[in-house]
């Protein structure tokens, strides 16, 4: 991460809630994070986190109503995108900010060749004349490691393998060359083997072409691989974050280090049981003023129940620089 | 407690599973989708057998064609002295308790118009003679078992989470004291925190009830951390079949290697100093494999050899199954699998 350039991606405080007949789901709580230029950002955290929603809300891609987001600022390059115009907004997704989904299939539209698909962002936000985009579509599926790409791109989603409709998705999200790309669970649906291609795939164009990656994923695993900097999200809340060996080997919240101990190791030596988290994640239906883990929490205490923690420094860098936690409980206080 | 020494619980010959194609107008059958084709293996009494490979590799066909809710094409398939493949409806049905199944998902496999309690006793009023308070003790029991509390058995399944609705399928699954539980991608749709609390109650489940499970998953640290064996599947066949430890310290076939060492490790000092084996391109179609090993399209050791012929799975090491020209026949030692005596038992099994 480059200390001290301005941030290519600055979010403050931003705070989405969903009115449901039930009353308002509290889906993103106050969430701050900054992405520098050419850096992985990992977000991690289980069905319902937040970590999809908070993403979403960035370029105002929930349906309103039921989503409101009623606070924050989401800055890039200088404009807040969250009193930016429709019209602002739509010109800034496709063209400054990028997305590849978890399901290749349901986010391509079946009855248009690739190459339609790749052409319009180029038409619409670079003003491309249709054989230049053309040409540059060929460009953008050779760039991505398709065969034969001149003739593939007149070919159908449907005619394209799981991985090479990633590979697709990826074409089309790099088209006008974005700031930042959004990958949200972009690994979870391929097998492990065709996930290793998109693995390598995403870390060479990110040194070829230098953006910024935002990439969501409950794996652990993929994200010790391709990230530089980790967010823990929990309950809508962003629990940990930390430069990512640090969160692999100190990490400080007990939800991420419970959740670093159940997953079975796949060398050394084999683990007796397997360590639990008991319950079930919370649906946080207020305004939280307890710590959304502390009913599975190892070491909740009384405080945990009376005061929502704030994040705090750990390596003593400013907040969002370094490594930071929310917890009131200390792994030291353990050791003491 | 596994006894290796009697006759195995499961014996799987030469079993093939092909779907038909029909084209044209006329719909007339032009080819075969070769979903399993020729796989052997056997699950010895309370063993688990993981069974990994990539999607469209006929892991999940494989499943459930041991408890032939598919009619297989060829084979034989011998559970607890019976081979099942040719069992009449009758008897087949009353072979069914001693062998049940956990799905992937576990929303889709319970039915929502039915209460908790309901789903459970399902199978003791089709498969017992047991009076209704008797089946409700015996539903309250099996509640008790998976970790379900006893005050949600008149609650229906949109009202629980992933993890205790995967307990509600496993507790369906225990009524009738099964000896085999096929578990097919049981914790796939889960969330890690969840994951280990129904790996942790399927293994307690195994100790208390001496149960035998056959492990389908596409998680290779979880088939690691809960399967005594593990058959290792590409393209419809079996093409590694070894004890645990042998094979992730050392696999042997290449797809098994490319495959481990495409498994992300949570651990960034590891992941930067690693070798992933690339795999090339996509699976092949399995309408239409290769003619030689199903692997030689995508193999980075591939010569002449596997290009004509297909290699057969021959122990190549005391234990150790793998179907691969690179790899020498030994001739199995005494007391190993698929010996005489199993074949003794299939006869057995044929003439009851």
């Amino acid at each position: 991460m480059a200390d001290g350039a301005a941030p290519v991606l600055d979010v403050r405080g931003l705070t989405t809630v969903f009115h449901t007949r039930q009353g308002e789901i509290h889906a993103v709580n106050s969430v701050s994070f900054t992405l520098s230029k050419g850096e992985v950002l990992g977000v991690v955290g289980e069905s319902g986190s937040g970590k999809s929603v908070t993403m979403m809300s960035l370029v105002g891609l929930l349906p309103s109503p039921p989503a409101e987001i009623r606070e924050g600022e989401v800055l890039l390059g200088g404009q807040d995108l969250l009193r930016a115009s429709p019209a602002e907004l739509s010109s800034v997704r496709g063209a400054k900010v990028g997305f590849v989904f978890q399901d290749p299939m349901t986010s391509l539209n079946p009855v248009f060749t690739v190459e339609n698909q790749i052409i319009e962002p180029l038409i619409r936000h670079m003003a491309m004349s249709a054989a230049d985009a053309k040409a540059r579509a060929v460009e953008l599926l050779d760039l991505v490691g398709i065969p034969d790409a001149a003739r593939r791109v007149k070919d159908y989603p449907h005619q394209f393998s799981g991985g090479m409709r990633q590979r697709v998705m990826i074409a089309i999200a790099l088209a006008c060359d974005p700031d930042v790309l959004i990958a949200d669970e972009p690994t979870t649906a391929l097998d492990v083997t065709i996930q290793a291609q998109i693995l390598e795939l995403m870390t060479q164009l990110r040194e070829k072409l230098g953006m910024a990656i935002i990439w969501i994923t409950h794996d652990l695993g993929v994200i010790a691989g391709i990230a530089d900097r980790v967010m823990v999200m929990y309950g809508g809340q962003v629990v940990e974050h930390a430069p990512v060996r640090a969160l692999f080997h100190n990490s400080q919240h007990p939800y991420t280090r419970a959740l670093l101990r159940t997953i079975p190791k796949i060398t050394g030596a084999r683990e007796g049981r397997l360590s639990v988290i008991e319950g079930q994640p919370p649906i946080m239906t207020s305004v939280p003023r307890a710590c959304p883990f502390r009913a599975r929490c190892a070491h909740a205490h009384a405080r945990c129940e009376a005061e929502n923690p704030a994040r705090r420094a750990v390596d003593g860098k400013p907040l969002g620089q370094g490594h930071d936690v929310a917890c009131h409980w200390t792994p030291e206080a353990e050791n003491a | 407690m596994r006894d290796t020494q009697a006759a195995p619980l499961v014996q799987v010959e030469g079993l093939k599973m092909y779907f038909p194609v029909h084209t044209g107008i006329l719909r007339r059958h032009t080819g075969n989708v070769k979903a399993v084709d020729d796989v052997s293996f056997a699950i010895h009494q309370g063993e688990t057998l993981g069974l990994v490979g990539e999607s469209g590799c006929g892991k999940s066909t494989v499943g459930r064609a041991l408890l032939r809710l598919y009619e297989p094409t060829a084979g034989r398939v011998v559970i607890d002295g019976e081979d099942i493949a040719t069992l009449s409806h009758e008897a087949l049905r009353r072979k069914r308790p001693t062998m049940q199944m956990v799905f992937q998902d576990p929303q889709a496999s319970l039915n929502p118009r039915m209460s908790l309690s309901a789903i459970i006793a399902e199978p003791l009023t089709e498969h017992t003679k047991l009076t209704a308070a008797q089946r409700q003790n015996r539903v309250y029991e099996l509640m008790d078992q998976v970790g379900l509390n006893r005050r949600f058995a008149n609650r229906f399944p949109h009202e629980f989470s992933g993890g205790q609705r995967q307990r509600i399928g496993i507790a369906r699954a225990l009524a009738l004291n099964p000896k085999l539980i096929v578990c097919d991608e049981p914790i796939a749709a889960l969330d890690v925190s969840i994951q280990a609390q129904v790996v942790n109650l399927l293994e307690d489940l195994q100790d208390t009830l001496g149960l035998t499970y056959l492990f389908i998953s596409h998680d290779l640290s979880m088939v690691r951390h809960i399967a005594d064996r593990v058959a290792v599947m590409y393209l419809g066949r079996i093409v590694e079949l070894s004890p645990r430890d042998d094979l992730y310290a050392r696999p042997l076939h290449p797809y098994a290697e490319a495959l481990l060492s495409a498994v992300n490790e949570p651990d960034p000092d590891r992941a930067k100093t690693r070798k992933r084996i690339l795999l090339k391109g996509d699976l092949p179609s399995p309408a239409n494999p290769p003619v030689g090993c199903n692997f030689c399209t995508r193999c980075p050791k591939v010569f002449a050899r596997c290009l004509t012929e297909k290699p057969a799975l021959v122990q190549v090491e005391p234990g150790r199954q793998v179907a691969c020209h690179l790899f020498e026949t030994i001739h199995p030692a005494t007391g190993s699998t698929g010996g005489s005596e199993a074949k003794e038992h299939l006869q057995h099994g044929v003439t009851q």
